[in-house]
């Protein structure tokens, strides 16, 4: 599983990359949804991935019997999801204030605050 | 239990919160900004006199044990830049009364302020990496609503560099802190210090530095990676410009000294070189950025990055003076560099420019100010006897200590090229006579940010641009006292074992330096500390 899951991570980021290299800046939101992807997807990858073991501790018992999965990769990853949603909300709004202001979704008009 | 550890986050975060149940009440929020701040000051204060007396103070979240639950852990560094927060937010909080304007107030700029400190002041207590991730965001989605608050073209263009390579170096540091739990497991930074000097050392804990330090690189706008802040950083309302050039920045630089000083000390024989020429890269760029710019926030955003590479150099020069002299840069520069952006909202008030050529003869009209420019900006120069002198006497001094002559003579050099912008700034605004195209009417009325009339309020921005003018000065004259702080600095982040046993308890750091983890974790469960079967 986890050969596929490091290819599909990488082809994530690879293409994120690619995306926010183009100058559109639709493409650009894109490369930094799928970039934030391919990350979740890698913190749930290097942590371990361990199959039909949900980390529940029976009841009356302290601690759960045999191996079980890490919670904290997923909690880490819920969090990351959250926040990744709400920034690129923001983003998705930004770039279309952007679009009515400058009328133009090409980077290369917008270098008015360059050098 | 120590609730000063604590508050200095909720304060803010309440205050946000009571600023937004107001959100129709203009006055109030006005109040609550300048309240708020105010208890944040004096939150802020109360943890540095606890941590000067205790040196090291903790709090677990939730009452869960240390490597388990979120600790905030307040040394001696972070004390003191919460203390810097506390000034500057109270500075922003009376200085944004008087300038901005009705739209930005009504599209919640005071309850995005509150939450910006909120997330700096999370930043810099936290114990825990993945929970530092956290708090960057709120601080980031903060900044960005502040920075296109009013949707001019060049904010829109600004932000959006700004928005895309700080989302980048956030998604950096995620797959840093991904990478470092599947190799470590542990998202306590003091217990990943613990097990980081345990972990053999293959390639891979020296990969993760170079992550860490490129996310925390563009975070901090060090070279290379600096290009979205001179393009951002003029562009919004003064007040935020202010905020950003004080804080923002200053939070990368406090991760690269936490993050490299507790988790990464081993690695630094191996980056040390790097960092070095990247902070002498960051100065020279800065200066010869700020030399080209007729603009006044342009010069001062290039000043940013060049003093940025003096922080870096503290640390990249890595002895316990070195480190010192780094905080003190970093104090030294949030204190004044603040103050010069109030400064360049007042004579953006009074002459209605930022462009150096059209402005002129302040001196003559306002001595009082061009005092306050005066001692601000011959203080970033590194003039004695003011505040950037002995934080560049100390980084000097301890540059040539550590045998590192080329670094330090360009910090030197690069020490003079601020004194050019500086003095190009003084000639061209307060020294020579107003252009004759550009005379100000004398029943001038400033206008707001947004265009609408506002009362011209001048002594809210007079007030907090004499007080941090005078807290350079004071810097100066007290250099003793403070550096005696920054020394206990240099001490505390050079030895990290302090830190540990703070955040771990006595017991973990001391006898588990030879344990591996798994024997930690045994010799916790003898120890009471974790839940028994």
């Amino acid at each position: 599983m986890e050969p596929l899951m490091a290819l599909a991570i990488g082809l994530l980021y690879a293409t994120a990359i690619f995306m926010m290299l183009r100058r559109s800046i639709v493409k650009l939101v894109i490369g930094l949804l799928l970039l934030s992807n391919g990350a979740n997807l890698l913190i749930f990858t290097t942590a371990g991935m361990t199959r039909g073991a949900p980390p529940l501790i029976p009841e009356g018992m302290m601690q759960p019997l045999g191996d079980v999965a890490d919670p904290l990769p997923q909690a880490v990853v819920l969090t990351a999801i959250v926040i990744a949603f709400g920034v690129l909300a923001f983003a998705v709004v930004l770039i279309r204030r952007a679009y009515e202001i400058v009328k133009a979704d090409d980077l290369d008009k917008m270098k008015d605050t360059d050098t | 239990m120590r609730p000063e550890v604590a508050l200095p986050v909720l304060l803010p975060l309440l205050s946000g919160a009571i600023s937004l149940m107001f959100w129709r009440s203009r006055p109030m929020q006005r109040f609550v900004a300048v309240a708020g701040n105010v208890a944040l000051f004096v939150v802020s204060l109360w943890l540095f006199i606890a941590v000067l007396a205790d040196g090291y103070i903790t709090m677990q979240m939730g009452s869960w044990p240390a490597p388990f639950g979120i600790t905030l852990v307040a040394d001696m560094l972070s004390a003191v830049m919460i203390l810097l927060t506390g000034i500057i937010g109270l500075a922003m909080g009376i200085y944004s009364l008087a300038t901005t304007g009705r739209g930005h107030e009504k599209f919640g700029y005071y309850p995005l302020m509150h939450l910006l400190l909120a997330g700096v002041a999370g930043a810099f207590l936290t114990g825990d990496i993945f929970n530092l991730y956290v708090w960057f965001e709120v601080m980031l989605v903060a900044s960005f609503a502040l920075l296109i608050l009013g949707g001019e073209r060049a904010q829109m263009e600004g932000a959006i560099k700004y928005v895309t390579l700080n989302l980048l170096a956030s998604v950096i540091f995620l797959t840093a802190i991904g990478l470092l739990y599947g190799t470590v497991g542990s998202l306590n930074m003091a217990d990943i210090a613990l097990r980081m000097d345990e972990a053999e050392h293959s390639g891979m804990v020296e990969v993760l530095a170079v992550m860490f330090m490129v996310a925390f690189g563009i975070k901090a706008a060090a070279f290379p990676l600096f290009f979205w802040l001179p393009a951002s950083y003029h562009t919004p309302p003064v007040a935020v410009s202010a905020l950003f050039a004080g804080l923002l920045t200053k939070v990368g630089v406090y991760s690269l000294f936490r993050v490299f000083t507790l988790i990464f000390d081993q690695t630094m024989g191996y980056l040390q070189d790097i960092m070095l020429w990247g902070a002498v890269f960051t100065m020279v760029t800065g200066v010869l950025g700020a030399a080209a710019q007729y603009e006044f926030r342009r010069i001062l955003s290039f000043h940013i990055v060049s003093q940025i590479g003096y922080m870096i150099l503290g640390l990249a020069l890595y002895t316990p003076l070195a480190i010192a002299g780094g905080v003190f840069a970093i104090m030294h520069n949030i204190i004044v560099k603040t103050n010069l952006f109030l400064i360049s909202g007042i004579t953006h008030r009074l002459q209605g420019t930022y462009q150096l050529k059209k402005m002129g003869g302040l001196y003559r009209e306002r001595p009082w100010l061009a005092v306050a420019f005066f001692i601000s900006a011959f203080s970033l120069a590194g003039i004695p006897p003011l505040s950037g002198f002995f934080a560049k006497f100390v980084l000097v001094r301890a540059g040539l200590e550590a045998e590192a002559y080329v670094a330090t003579g360009i910090a030197l050099a690069v020490g003079l090229m601020t004194l050019y912008s500086m003095v190009k700034i003084w000639n061209e605004v307060f020294w020579k006579a107003l252009p004759e195209e550009n005379q100000v009417p004398q029943a001038y009325t400033p206008a707001g940010d947004d265009g609408r009339l506002l009362k011209p309020s001048l002594w809210m921005m007079y007030l907090p641009v004499v007080v941090l003018a005078m807290m350079s000065l004071l810097i100066g004259v007290f250099a003793e006292p403070i550096m005696l702080v920054m020394n206990q600095i240099g001490d505390q982040l050079m030895t990290p074992s302090g830190y540990i046993e703070a955040v771990l308890g006595a017991s973990a750091s001391a006898e588990s330096a030879l344990l591996d983890p798994i024997e930690i974790q045994a010799e916790r469960v003898d120890n009471g500390l974790e839940e028994t079967p």
